[in-house]
């Protein structure tokens, strides 16, 4: 895959890069990334994927765009008040970047869903803002062979870790799934949502944009990701914790007793 | 023994870590969570649904099975769901 004259001045602090480079500028330009949520999260995430040059950049997200979104949805402008989120997502990247294919998929991710939209697409960052989803799309993931980018926003607080369940370590271990980490959904109330709580705006832009990096790292490959590593990230006193798992041979994807589809 | 605590938990509890001497009949994090329930109010709200809190041993995440014999430091941290 050659790079046109303007791609080269565009990418070019990545093409400098050694770690990036032609080839893995190449790479973000085959590559396909799927992006649940076009929220706090999705923001950053989405720019700077574009950013970088990334190929194909699926969305899926059914929600509109509201004025209280605009305090760290960054992606939206006051002018987009009231459109599909998915369609503010598409006019600003086209902006920011022509040479990416936007695919919208307006509607939420579901279980039934789940696995048709992973299967189009070479990974997958989520950003979304629910239990349902997370659990859905981490399970389709794992039953697609995705490697899914996973991060989550609390007040003050985010975690971030990066899932590559149908893959072994070294050791001839798997690398663990999502439900490893957190084997079922918490009860519905039980888990405070950003709409009763609030967030800090900024914290959603740093959170999305480690996003940026591993989905980056995944696509080309260098230094080392999380992937059996959470980040924790505490902005109230500005912690960034690392905590380590593995798999669980409890877990109800490929646990022990669990009938291999393979 | 050093506890610290992430996300909603930390918010409810009110601090981020501190550290405290365990009685000796605290063999597991299933025990730590049950009598760090008794606390107070506070602790009783942060942990109300311990069974989705999750814990690390020194950095590294246990079931709540797990035997705290020799940890320095556990961390507590619930799952988040914004986005």
């Amino acid at each position: 895959m050659t790079l046109s004259p303007a791609e080269v001045e565009r990418y070019a602090r990545h093409l400098v890069l050694r770690e990036i480079g032609g080839p893995g500028q190449a790479k973000l330009k085959a590559a396909r990334v799927l992006v649940l949520g076009a929220g706090g999260l999705g923001s950053p995430l989405l720019q700077y994927l574009a950013a970088a040059g990334v190929g194909a950049i699926g969305i899926v997200d059914d929600d509109v765009v509201s004025l209280s979104n605009l305090q760290r949805q960054v992606i939206h402008a006051t002018g987009d008040v009231g459109q599909a989120k998915t369609k503010s997502v598409a006019d600003a990247l086209a902006r920011l970047n022509p040479q990416v294919r936007v695919e919208s998929h307006q509607r939420r991710l579901t279980p039934a869903n789940a696995r048709e939209l992973v299967k189009g697409y070479d990974i997958v960052a989520d950003g979304s803002d629910n239990f349902e989803t997370r659990y859905a799309v981490s399970d389709a993931c794992f039953h697609e062979k995705r490697p899914l980018v996973t991060a989550a926003l609390g007040v003050f607080d985010g975690s971030l870790t990066t899932i590559r369940a149908h893959e072994r370590r070294p050791d001839g271990t798997w690398n663990p799934t999502y439900r490893c980490l957190f084997p079922v959904p918490p009860p519905p109330g039980t888990v405070p949502a950003c709409a009763e709580a609030g967030v800090l705006g900024a914290l959603a832009g740093v959170v999305g944009s480690l996003m940026a990096i591993e989905v980056v790292r995944e696509i080309v490959g260098f230094g080392e990701g999380l992937v059996g590593r959470l980040l924790m990230i505490d902005a109230s006193s500005m912690r960034f914790e690392t905590l380590f798992y593995d798999w669980d041979e409890q877990n109800p994807l490929n646990g022990r007793g669990v009938k291999s589809e393979e | 023994m050093k506890l610290s605590y992430f996300a909603w938990v930390r918010e409810r509890i009110g601090k981020a870590e501190e550290e405290i001497e365990l009685p000796p009949n605290i063999a597991t994090i299933g025990d730590l969570l049950a009598w760090l329930k008794g606390r107070g109010e506070e602790y009783a709200h942060a942990f109300e649904h311990a069974e989705i809190v999750r814990a690390a041993i020194d950095r590294r995440h246990v079931r709540s099975d797990a035997s705290i014999e020799g940890a320095r430091e556990i961390a507590f941290f619930p799952p988040m769901t914004g986005g």
